[in-house]
């Protein structure tokens, strides 16, 4: 028997975008109906710690680069205007208002968005959340909900963390240059540094940390054909994650600028 | 060596009865209206080669996939019409055996046992949960794994702790996909006495997927042959493997011949 050829109703591609954003949509409403208790508490904790914790080292080192090299980099320009004085608000406004959130947010979508895609993706495939089914449990709460809680928790503390040390990078390569105690640069630095930066900073990375959990689980969580599979899930989850990371910022951008 | 039968049936209770099952992926029917019935207390085996929907079969009775139409009926409950927490109820009365164990590979053997008695038998008290979990692992042989990761343990350790966990929450059915697939033929001789000690020691009902004839022999109280979508035949392994069928004697003489 011939079967009748699908018909899409602009292209396949279109098509296959559209279904892909229903599913999406589906899955964050599954995630917000299961919200509520009994809650995953050590797992939602150990997740927390594998993105908290061993995110650690990558932020410092990046961090800590980033602000010498920032702060390095402006120096010329003020200087031809005489104004390296303003050295320290102009990093920390740079730090704290855009860099911080939007490198955390990079870094945490390649290191935690692709282990997450790629752990679900190979407990999918391996059967494993079939059997957290079929013993009785919602793999959904006790997998995705406790993954995606600990992004949405762990982002803003990883973003505070990388902007005090990114200022502790930006304070040394001041230090090299003219002699200024720690207290009087913070001083100086946070003065321009109003609760709206700090507010819209941390909303930005709830945000962002939850679009990182929710699209790794998501990728995961439907990973199909074996072990190739995995790998796309993984790959999907930093490529995705981090579009949207960049759409989000522009948002965000927006939304911040209207009250300020 | 051929299974010594102690199941006979008493009561004709069904504790699984399937009717005119269909299932269809796209265009690919696999299942082409399936009848089976599992008495109580009885092992059957279904026959059948790669791609038949051996598995598909058992996936619908645990409600892991949904059948296109027909029925399938599980300890006198309608599987496609329980909502979300009957069929949670429903699934702490079977256990599954998965093809690849499915062991959780970030939890030692001991929290894989637990996993379902933390978030189903709430009200346990540690030291109850530690003898539970010691007397699952007894049932399989493996106390000694009780610490150990499964990328430590071999792939007949790893199938008989994946039988332990189901174990755990005494169910009434088990269902065992491909339990020897991948083994030794000592291992398997292994897995299919334990399949057997499982029935005898918990009463319960089973429905074991495999190709492996000699599993089917000695872990079959009946055997059920799919071919086409279908059972072509039903009955002891003696009853099945008599019959003139050309496609089921041919699968008895790559089994056995080759």
């Amino acid at each position: 028997m011939k079967s009748n050829p699908r018909t899409y109703i602009v292209s396949k591609k279109l098509d296959d975008f559209f279904s892909d954003v229903y599913a999406i949509m589906n899955f964050i409403g599954r995630f917000f109906r299961q919200l509520g208790p009994p809650y995953e508490w050590r797992e939602i904790i150990r997740q927390c710690y594998m993105v908290g914790w061993k995110s650690l080292p990558l932020i410092s080192v990046t961090s800590f680069v980033i602000g010498i090299v920032f702060t390095k980099q402006s120096r010329p320009s003020l200087a031809e205007f005489g104004a390296t004085s303003w050295l320290p608000s102009l990093v920390a406004i740079a730090i704290f208002r855009a860099l911080a959130p939007l490198v955390t947010a990079l870094i945490a979508a390649g290191k935690v968005g692709s282990n997450i895609g790629a752990e679900l993706g190979s407990m999918r495939v391996t059967e494993q959340i079939d059997a957290m089914e079929v013993s009785a449990t919602n793999p959904f709460k006790f997998l995705v909900v406790s993954r995606v809680l600990a992004t949405s928790l762990m982002l803003p503390v990883l973003m505070f963390y990388m902007a005090f040390i990114s200022m502790v990078g930006a304070y040394l390569n001041i230090l090299s240059n003219e002699d200024t105690s720690f207290t009087a640069f913070f001083i100086k630095a946070l003065e321009k540094i109003s609760f709206l930066d700090f507010f819209s900073s941390l909303i930005k990375t709830i945000v962002f940390g939850f679009s990182i959990g929710i699209i790794g689980c998501y990728q995961g969580y439907n990973a199909t054909q074996g072990t190739q599979g995995v790998g796309r899930a993984a790959n999907f989850a930093v490529v995705t994650s981090m579009f949207v990371v960049f759409i989000e910022e522009i948002i965000a951008v927006q939304i911040t600028n209207w009250f300020r | 060596m051929h299974k010594k039968t102690r199941y006979t049936i008493e009561d004709k209770h069904a504790d699984i009865v399937i009717r005119n099952l269909h299932k269809s992926f796209g265009t690919n029917t696999v299942l082409k209206g399936v009848n089976l019935d599992v008495y109580k207390g009885e092992n059957v085996v279904v026959l059948g080669r790669s791609g038949t929907g051996k598995s598909v079969l058992i996936k619908i009775i645990v409600g892991l996939l949904k059948p296109d139409s027909g029925s399938v009926i599980v300890l006198d409950q309608d599987v496609a019409a329980l909502n979300d927490k009957e069929l949670l109820q429903l699934r702490l009365k079977i256990g599954f055996s998965f093809q690849n164990s499915a062991l959780y590979d970030s939890m030692t053997v001991k929290e894989n046992l637990e996993f379902p008695l933390l978030r189903n038998s709430r009200n346990l008290t540690k030291a109850e949960i530690n003898t539970d979990v010691e007397e699952a692992l007894d049932a399989v042989g493996l106390k000694q794994t009780i610490n150990q990761f499964p990328s430590e343990l071999s792939g007949g350790q790893r199938k008989r702790i994946g039988i332990a966990r189901t174990l755990i929450m005494r169910p009434s059915i088990m269902l065992y996909d491909e339990p020897t697939a991948g083994l030794d033929p000592i291992t398997s001789v292994e897995i299919n006495s334990l399949i057997n000690e499982v029935q005898e020691r918990y009463n319960t009902s089973s429905i074991i997927i495999t190709h492996d004839l000699t599993c089917a022999k000695a872990t079959g109280d009946r055997v059920a042959i799919l071919l086409d979508g279908n059972f072509v035949q039903t009955g002891s392994f003696e009853e099945v493997f008599s019959v003139k069928d050309e496609r089921i004697s041919s699968f008895y003489e790559y089994n056995f011949i080759e």
